[in-house]
């Protein structure tokens, strides 16, 4: 069934392909597919048992049984929310790229390869079998920046991508480690070596290790952390993500940022916390400053662009610092209390609200600025508009609500997750909680910056013929902003569907 | 049967030659390639794993112990399968050739009769002479049909094919005379009755013998193998010799000297390997030498690749840096490591063919220029998208991207390093790094270069027929291998495990 789901998505990109030059054709194919895809992951979200612990929709097939290769795919609560997430962020872009007549037939091909990848990274279980999408989502990836971002595209396309691949390189290395240790590849028997500790004294053992077993083990640790560190990315190796971000044509940002960031913080999901709990523990105060300085530096660097696209990537890098700030310190906890279970099970709760909703807002955003660079003929600095709540009051305001969002306003989707994020982690680490809201100021300060001088001010001469947004236009953003809503306000909506795999994870990270 | 593709291709060969017309000896050649692939294919089909094939055993000069011993376990089968793909497509990428053309097909074919023939040989004289037979066409082939970059110290183009072409020739025969001084003294040292491999692997040499044969016959076959500091002729010949050449150089014949570092140094000298008892600056065995050396070659190749202009030298450096996976996994002396390192044989030899092909047949032939400066203004990638296709999925096959086989194999031979030389795993990936930087950076100087395009003198002509099936072969091989690894590693497992290799087993095996 997931495979069937995986493999939609790459044979609708080569359907694209296939239409021929005719872009309306193909912008329409790929619609259909982006589509339904989406139904059927929702068709998964109505099937799936949210009592049900462990994952569901598996399937598991040797492959090469020699170096631990199986086809093993299966979601749980945290699955099946990544699966909606790339679902509907997908649609979304390519509804987005509707208008752009920059993008033929191969970018909405690279577009579904892109879902394909992305849909396999968050189904597979078997770290080669999920390898395979991690790296080959970078791919289209790469050429959707590279062929239709702005003029220095060639260069933040090519930092993107090593910057990216030295992750990988560095993820592999200590997997084989692991392998060469364990003889497992499969992240549900890891997660049980991992979490009896067995893992580090297998890794002293097969490798011949004659120093600290610990160390070892540690090293280990770190090489799969810079993987998804540089994918999230956290600070300090977040340098290539502005530029990207801001090269890169909106369309894609929004799937950069909506979809393919998140496939870092599941990696802090499914493989670091429940594989190596023991490292992250007597690593805690460097995680805890990396994911708190992720939070606070960015925010500041965010109110000092000049570019809307920029302010939005740095913002970005905010957000999900986040996720990485309650998944180190539910990690760092040692408490075994039931208070404690409960306030782990919060900041986790709290992350996957966060991932949905970052990747709704986010793309939502880099939408509405795809759409102001199109009405101005690609201007977004934040100073060369003014007044545009006067000339376009559905654009701003819709606008606005999306800012809300990111900015945390209770209501709106950004609220539950952060709010619970913050609960959780002043339990467990309130210093790295007290420091980390001087972020939450700042971003309140730069996005209010932002609408102050977008959208308020006196109007710019320049801008008094800009027409609002269009009856189709309204009509797309309806759901969006609707969600934005339903989530704020009823935020059961996804941890109903997360609370067992979140029970779990806070009952699993005991030491 | 897997003896008739030796005498198909020799037989080939002369056909070619007598040829009447250019057509008919294109199709003959071309016929004769299949029929070897085919031949390796339905004994693929009929394999039972573990067995070891005698194809022919006939005394030949028994008065020496010397006989025509031919006979294939997994390890062999494996590259003949590699020799029968990269052999047709190369053919189907020379299609082009029109000057010489009977004689162009005749001495590939007489290369291929010599690679099949080392690959076959079971008798340490045979292969010897089948190793040299395959040196004198290499030679004929640079130097009659090579191709010439621009930025060479000398014009003269007819000069600087010979020079590359007398470089390849002079460091192979440099290889052949360490191989012939270790055969010689493995002869007397054996009492003269047999240089069959099965009497060999089992004969007790002593341990004072194998410490000095070992890097003897070790280093004389890793010339060929491109190992660093003996890898110049490699670029340089690459470089020079016509794309059917550089495919089959880099695909094949690299492969002959890694096949008889595994065939003859490892396996009739394990004892070699074992620790000398005393450390030099941390190194302490042969093994820690030609494992350092390995790593060392990966780095350098792919760090001068890098800084290439000439679009043929960075796949030429490349190779040297893929084949130091090749000896990294040799060195590890693991049942993986070494299961890596074959596969790596077979996956560079698809790889580099197919990049050698984008880069010599389709961009070359029609541009007439390698200089990676002049190509990109052409925006190839839009001129020749096929070409710019295929060397996109042929370049993340080569940096290793999972789902091609090079993945597979590096992988082993990374999971086999961290078991043996932990101290090396970090200078490998620093290695595929700037493997990752180097093709990416040729593949966007290449084919993805802004600004206004350059105006060409002449409309490119358009990818033919015989170039697409080439590569539809070769992405059809690194691709299935990348998905289903079992179709080799069910050979080359129970050939490591078979009693030829007990020696090498019994020292600091896993």
């Amino acid at each position: 069934m997931i495979t069937l789901l995986t493999l939609l998505p790459f044979v609708g990109g080569l359907f694209v392909l296939l239409v021929g030059r005719n872009r309306a054709l193909a912008r329409l194919v790929a619609m259909l597919f982006g589509v339904g895809a989406l139904l059927i992951t929702c068709f998964f979200w109505w099937g799936f048992d949210p009592q049900f612990p462990g994952m569901q929709y598996e399937v598991l097939h040797p492959w090469v049984p020699s170096l631990g290769m199986a086809y093993h795919v299966g979601v749980d609560g945290l699955g099946i929310l990544m699966l909606a997430l790339s679902a509907l962020v997908v649609v979304i872009s390519l509804a987005a790229s509707w208008a752009n007549e920059n993008h033929d037939r191969l970018y909405f091909a690279l577009v579904l390869f892109l879902e394909c990848g992305l849909f396999g990274t968050f189904t597979a279980l078997n770290f080669v079998h999920w390898f395979i999408y991690w790296e080959l989502s970078l791919i289209p990836a790469f050429f959707l920046v590279r062929l239709w971002g702005g003029p220095n595209r060639a260069r933040a396309s090519m930092l993107f991508f090593l910057y990216t691949m030295v992750g990988s390189i560095a993820l592999l290395l200590a997997f084989l480690a692991i392998f060469l240790a364990t003889g497992q590849f499969d992240f549900v028997q890891l997660a049980q070596l991992g979490q009896s500790g067995q893992l580090t004294t297998a890794l002293a053992q097969n490798l011949h290790w004659s120093g600290n077993p610990q160390h070892l083990a540690l090293l280990v640790f770190w090489g799969a952390f810079l993987g998804f560190a540089v994918k999230t990315p956290v600070v300090p190796f977040h340098t290539w993500l502005p530029r990207t971000y801001s090269e890169a044509s909106s369309e894609t940002t929004m799937l950069l940022t909506g979809a393919m960031s998140k496939m870092g913080v599941y990696g802090f999901l499914r493989i670091l916390l429940p594989i190596f709990p023991h490292q992250m523990q007597q690593e805690m105060k460097p995680l805890l400053w990396m994911a708190v300085a992720t939070i606070v530096l960015p925010a500041f660097a965010a109110w000092v662009q000049k570019d809307l696209k920029r302010t939005f990537a740095y913002s970005s890098i905010n957000h999900l610092g986040y996720c990485v700030l309650a998944v180190c310190a539910v990690a760092s906890f040692t408490g075994t209390t039931a208070e404690a279970a409960i306030e782990k099970s919060a900041a986790l709760t709290g992350v996957l609200l966060q991932i949905f909703s970052h990747g709704l807002t986010a793309a939502a955003l880099f939408w509405f600025i795809a759409l102001l660079e199109r009405r101005s003929g690609g201007l977004r600095g934040i100073d060369e508009f003014g007044g545009l709540r006067r000339v376009m009051p559905v654009f701003s305001g819709l606008m606005g609500i999306a800012i809300f969002a990111s900015l945390g306003l209770p209501g709106l989707n950004g609220f539950p997750g952060e709010f619970l994020i913050f609960k959780g982690v002043f339990a467990l680490a309130p210093w790295a909680a007290s420091i980390s809201v001087l972020g939450l100021l700042m971003t309140a300060v730069f996005l209010l910056t932002v609408i102050q001088k977008v959208f308020s001010g006196p109007v710019n001469p320049r801008w008094e013929a800009m027409p609002d947004l269009t009856t189709a236009e309204r009509w797309v953003f309806l759901p969006i902003i609707g969600l934005m809503f339903v989530i704020g306000l009823y935020p059961q909506l996804i941890t109903g569907m997360v609370h067992v795999t979140v029970a779990q994870w806070a009952a699993g990270v005991r030491f | 049967m897997l003896a008739w593709t030796i005498y198909l291709s020799f037989a080939g060969a002369l056909v070619a030659r007598l040829c009447p017309s250019k057509a008919l000896a294109r199709a003959v050649a071309l016929l004769t390639a299949l029929a070897g692939l085919g031949i390796s294919l339905v004994t693929l089909r009929r394999w039972i794993p573990g067995e070891l094939v005698t194809v022919a055993n006939i005394p030949w000069i028994p008065q020496l112990g010397l006989s025509f011993h031919l006979a294939a376990d997994g390890i062999s089968l494996t590259l003949l399968l590699l020799t029968g793909i990269a052999a047709t497509a190369g053919i189907l990428f020379s299609w082009n050739i029109e000057h010489r053309t009977q004689e162009f097909f005749a001495f590939y074919l007489v290369l291929i009769a010599g690679v099949y023939g080392v690959f076959l040989s079971f008798d340490l004289f045979l292969l010897f002479v089948f190793y040299e037979i395959a040196i004198i066409p290499k030679y004929f082939l640079i130097a009659i049909w090579g191709s010439v970059g621009r930025g060479a110290k000398n014009a003269n183009p007819g000069s600087q094919r010979e020079y590359a072409a007398m470089k390849l020739a002079l460091y192979s025969f440099a290889g052949s005379a360490l191989v012939l001084a270790g055969m010689a003294a493995t002869w007397a040292a054996s009492g003269g009755h047999s240089l069959s491999f099965e009497f060999l692997a089992q004969y007790p040499f002593s341990s004072h013998f194998q410490f000095w044969a070992f890097p003897l016959v070790f280093v004389g076959f890793a010339v060929l193998a491109g190992m660093w500091p003996f890898h110049t002729w490699a670029p340089t010949g690459h470089a020079a010799a016509p794309t059917a050449a550089s495919m089959l150089l880099a695909g094949v014949v690299m492969k002959l000297g890694a096949y008889g570092c595994l065939r003859v140094a490892m396996m009739l000298f394990p004892r070699g390997l074992d620790p000398w008892g005393f450390h030099v600056l941390g190194i302490g065995s042969w093994r820690d030498v030609f494992a350092v050396l390995a790593v060392i070659g990966i780095v350098y190749g792919a760090t001068v690749a890098l800084v290439q202009r000439d679009f043929k030298f960075v796949i030429g450096y490349s190779s040297v840096s893929h084949m130091g996976f090749v000896l990294l996994g040799l060195m590890t002396l693991t049942q993986i490591g070494l299961d890596g390192a074959v596969l790596q044989m077979f996956s560079h030899g698809v790889i580099a063919g197919l990049l050698f092909a984008v880069v010599g047949r389709m961009v070359y032939d029609r541009t007439h220029t390698r200089e990676l400066g002049e190509l990109g203004p052409l925006r190839l990638a839009h001129v020749i998208p096929f070409a710019a296709v295929t060397f996109i999925l042929a370049a993340m096959a080569s940096i290793g991207l999972p789902g091609f086989s090079g993945f597979v194999a590096e992988f082993q031979v990374l999971i086999g390093t961290w078991h043996t030389f932990p101290g090396l795993i970090l200078f490998a990936g620093i290695g595929i790094l700037i493997g990752i930087a180097f093709t990416w950076r040729a593949l966007t100087k290449a084919f993805y270069v802004e600004g206004p395009p350059a105006e060409h003198p002449h409309p490119l002509p358009p990818i033919t027929i015989p170039e697409k099936l080439g590569s539809f072969l070769l992405l059809a091989s690194t691709l299935i291998v990348g998905l289903y690894p079992r179709i080799l590693i069910d050979l080359i497992l129970p050939a490591l495990n078979s009693p030829l290799f007990d020696g090498l087993r019994k020292g600091a095996w896993r």
